[in-house]
């Protein structure tokens, strides 16, 4: 858990241990990225949700399912964003951006 | 379940938010709906009677959900209703230009043993965005009937009806296309049904609990550990094994749509700008955004001011004071209480009920425009960032605005939250902005008390309310509420016209609800504080001044050891500017008298005039606003913790205030 390392990701001032963490585990895999990165008017497809049970199914059932595909609306580095999943324009908080594992297409 | 032989036949409205069910369901019900809550829960329930084609037809309106997990009450209530009632039919509303996602509800309900129709709504605004949807091809790859809809112009609703009766009478003809599962999970799914086969008590269907099984869904799994626990070990092995199988089971539900929609469905290659594109850029904007809702607030605020305050004037000048001095007149013959008690008790409380009807019709109309044209979930967007840190998020802050209004409406427009904690921090923290009512009193007062200082004083005691509301916030988060953080995530509907219907419905609605429960309450606390402060005619007499006599002591740290003071600050409770009226007959002079706000100025020091300011804007809830309290949250606990947590606020920062003033000046 306490990952005391500095981030070496771009631009992140703010140390979160989570948002390394799942960073450190993603940088092995190509192209694979968090939603909270991606900026305004990039298309990805979701790979995978973290967090528990209630949020995941959540998502799942507002069209977050693996594979779908998912437009960046609104991001500006901070704050909440706005995407667009299966023709319905979702507004997330970051803490919920953090936990989408995306592929840049 | 022979259907014909029933008297009237019950359908079930369903549909995820957003998609113009509350407008079907206005459109279809008018006024003649029954809004209550459901059994046991806060979460409004409706309910409508009307005759179609000669039948009885009761239309229930189930909550807006996403899906039929067992995620949030509305969720477990729509489910319930649907396996427990069994209605006749189901009829689920979707929205054409989010047809997919729309669908995945479709996708749910089919499971159940329930016959379903779709009302395929907003097909205008779907057109919009250059996507057309082939109704007779969808009905023809679901199996169920597809009717479409502009509900907002009372299109097809009467075609709509007409297939539910179909539907009702005819249920063998229903044989829908189900959705199915992913190959590597079917032999699991039959193994769970083969071990739940015969052993789950009716109603509930078999073959979906197994389902809810592989899904993980808890209430089902408590269910069968109940009631079957032969095979809940087996059971449980099996679901162990396949944790994740939910995930998998919605991403087959939608490649199950995709495969329903591909031929009925007709969309733009390229994405169009559209109307909701361009207006977002600007009202989504972390900065034009904000200017955009303060210009909207400040012309709610203009409204009101303009409408409603005219109209108060109005009832008060030709309704309320010829009541009163009619029955004055009328009653000569009898003892003084008897016109006391009907003039200062009862007209007086009716007086009150009556002024929060203009303000509270202006607030609830401009809630239900902005919510039907899909402005408020913005708003709660563009707020976001600042309500974060006390644990709430951006639909929190659109009723604590109003509560600038009144806090009346405030507390009742906590209902657009959907989880419940931050719903009730924010029910909570409503009194802590200051209403107009409190605001009215600091008008009147500061000037007499600082001179030229009394606008930054005013200003000073508003930051202050802001200030003690986001301390008060983020303390209740922490300790009460554990910090724990709800997940944002927020729909933002298309833009689009509103139905008027709707609006003027839903004004209705909330204005008589509030007639209705706190009407009743404000005239009996009214008669009651008539009773205690001048049954022989004489406030300074009453119990109400002994009270305020008593209270001297505590008043004393406050600097206000002036029994009068402390009297009209209780008298507050029954309306925030009832301080105003009640010091006028303390210090024998009318209320509109000039010389009164200088009169109450000279017997306080100015350290006790700016904590009895203080202590004014912070002090324990108007009578209607408990009402709402109480009826929001259904709890008496909440009430008294915001009783007790009002009271301790404003006298810590009374004390606090006049001590630290003293010492400075």
């Amino acid at each position: 858990m306490m990952t005391s390392e500095k981030t070496t990701h771009r631009g992140h001032q703010r140390s979160r241990h989570r948002h390394d963490r799942l960073n450190k585990e993603l940088s092995e895999g190509q192209g694979l990225k968090l939603l909270d990165e991606i900026p305004p008017g990039e298309c990805i497809i979701v790979r995978k949700l973290y967090g528990g049970k209630d949020f995941t199914s959540r998502m799942a059932a507002l069209g977050f399912t693996m594979g779908a595909e998912v437009k960046v609306v609104q991001n500006f580095g901070h704050g909440p964003m706005i995407v667009t999943v299966r023709d319905t324009r979702v507004a997330l908080g970051r803490g919920q951006a953090i936990k989408i594992q995306v592929e840049v297409i | 379940m022979n259907p014909i032989a029933k008297e009237s036949i019950t359908v079930a409205l369903a549909g995820q938010p957003n998609v113009g069910k509350s407008t079907v369901f206005n459109m279809l019900t008018g006024l003649s709906q029954h809004v209550g809550n459901w059994p046991g829960k806060t979460v409004e329930q409706k309910t409508g009677e009307f005759i179609q084609n000669g039948r009885k037809v009761r239309l229930v309106d189930l909550p807006g959900t996403y899906s039929l997990t067992a995620n949030s009450e509305e969720e477990r209530i729509a489910r319930d209703f649907i396996i427990h009632e069994g209605p006749d039919v189901i009829i689920v509303i979707v929205n054409a230009s989010a047809l997919e996602r729309n669908l995945y509800l479709l996708s749910e309900l089919l499971i159940l043993p329930v016959p379903v129709l779709v009302g395929l709504n907003m097909t205008d605004v779907a057109s919009q965005q250059g996507i057309h949807v082939e109704a007779h091809v969808l009905e023809a790859a679901l199996g169920a009937p597809v009717v479409p809809l502009v509900a907002t112009k009372n299109q097809g609703l009467r075609q709509l009806m007409e297939s539910a009766l179909r539907l009702a009478e005819n249920p063998l003809a229903y044989n829908p296309n189900r959705p199915d599962i992913r190959p590597d999970h079917q032999p699991i799914l039959a193994a769970l049904q083969d071990l739940v086969a015969g052993k789950i008590p009716p109603p509930y269907p078999e073959d979906w609990v197994a389902f809810k099984l592989l899904e993980g869904d808890a209430e089902i799994t408590a269910l069968v550990r109940q009631k079957a626990p032969e095979v809940w070990d087996q059971v449980h092995g099996l679901i162990l094994q396949h944790e994740d199988a939910y995930l998998d089971i919605a991403g087959g539900r939608y490649e199950w749509i995709g495969r329903m929609v591909r031929a009925a469905i007709d969309r733009p290659r390229t994405g169009v700008i559209t109307m909701t594109d361009r207006l977002d850029r600007i009202v989504t904007h972390p900065f034009w955004g904000v200017l955009v809702l303060i210009g909207i607030f400040a012309l709610v605020f203009w409204l009101t001011y303009a409408l409603a305050l005219p109209v108060v004037d109005w009832l008060d000048a030709y309704f309320i004071s010829p009541l009163a001095k009619g029955t004055e007149i009328l009653f000569r013959w009898a003892p003084t209480w008897v016109s006391g008690l009907l003039v200062d008790g009862l007209i007086a409380g009716a007086g009150t009920v009556l002024t929060f009807i203009p303000i509270l019709a202006i607030f609830f109309g401009a809630l239900g425009l902005l919510e039907e044209t899909g402005y408020l979930p913005r708003c709660a967007y563009v707020m976001d960032r600042f309500m974060h840190w006390m644990g709430l998020h951006g639909s929190s802050f659109f009723p604590l605005f109003l509560g600038f209004g009144c806090n009346v409406p405030a507390v009742m427009g906590t209902r657009i939250i959907g989880d419940r904690r931050a719903r009730i921090l924010t029910i909570l923290l409503a009194p802590l902005i200051p209403c107009t009512g409190r605001l009215a009193v600091v008008a009147f007062l500061a000037p007499a008390f600082f001179g030229q200082r009394a606008a930054l004083v005013t200003w000073g005691l508003v930051t202050g309310n802001l200030l003690i509301l986001a301390i008060t916030g983020i303390l209740i988060h922490r300790i009460i509420f554990k910090g724990m953080q709800t997940a944002f995530i927020m729909e933002l509907p298309l833009y689009h016209i509103p139905s008027l219907r709707s609006i003027f419905i839903f004004i209705w609605q909330n204005t008589w609800a509030f007639v209705r429960k706190a009407g009743t309450i404000i005239l009996l606390v009214s008669m009651a504080v008539w009773a205690l402060s001048s049954p022989g005619g004489d406030v300074s007499n009453s119990p109400l001044a002994a009270l305020g006599g008593w209270l001297e002591p505590v008043g004393r740290l406050m600097g206000l050891d002036d029994w009068r003071v402390i009297t009209a600050l209780l008298s507050s409770f029954l309306a925030k500017e009832n301080t105003i009226a009640v010091l006028g007959v303390l210090f024998g002079m009318g209320e509109d008298s000039i010389g009164l706000a200088g009169q109450v100025a000279k017997t306080l020091t100015p350290a006790a005039a700016l904590s009895f300011l203080v202590v004014q804007m912070l002090f324990i809830p108007c009578a209607a606003t408990m009402v709402v309290i109480r009826q929001e949250t259904r709890q008496w606990k909440w009430l008294a913790f915001s009783l007790v947590l009002m009271l301790l606020i404003s006298l810590g920062a009374g004390v606090a205030v006049y001590q630290l003033t003293r010492l400075v000046f």
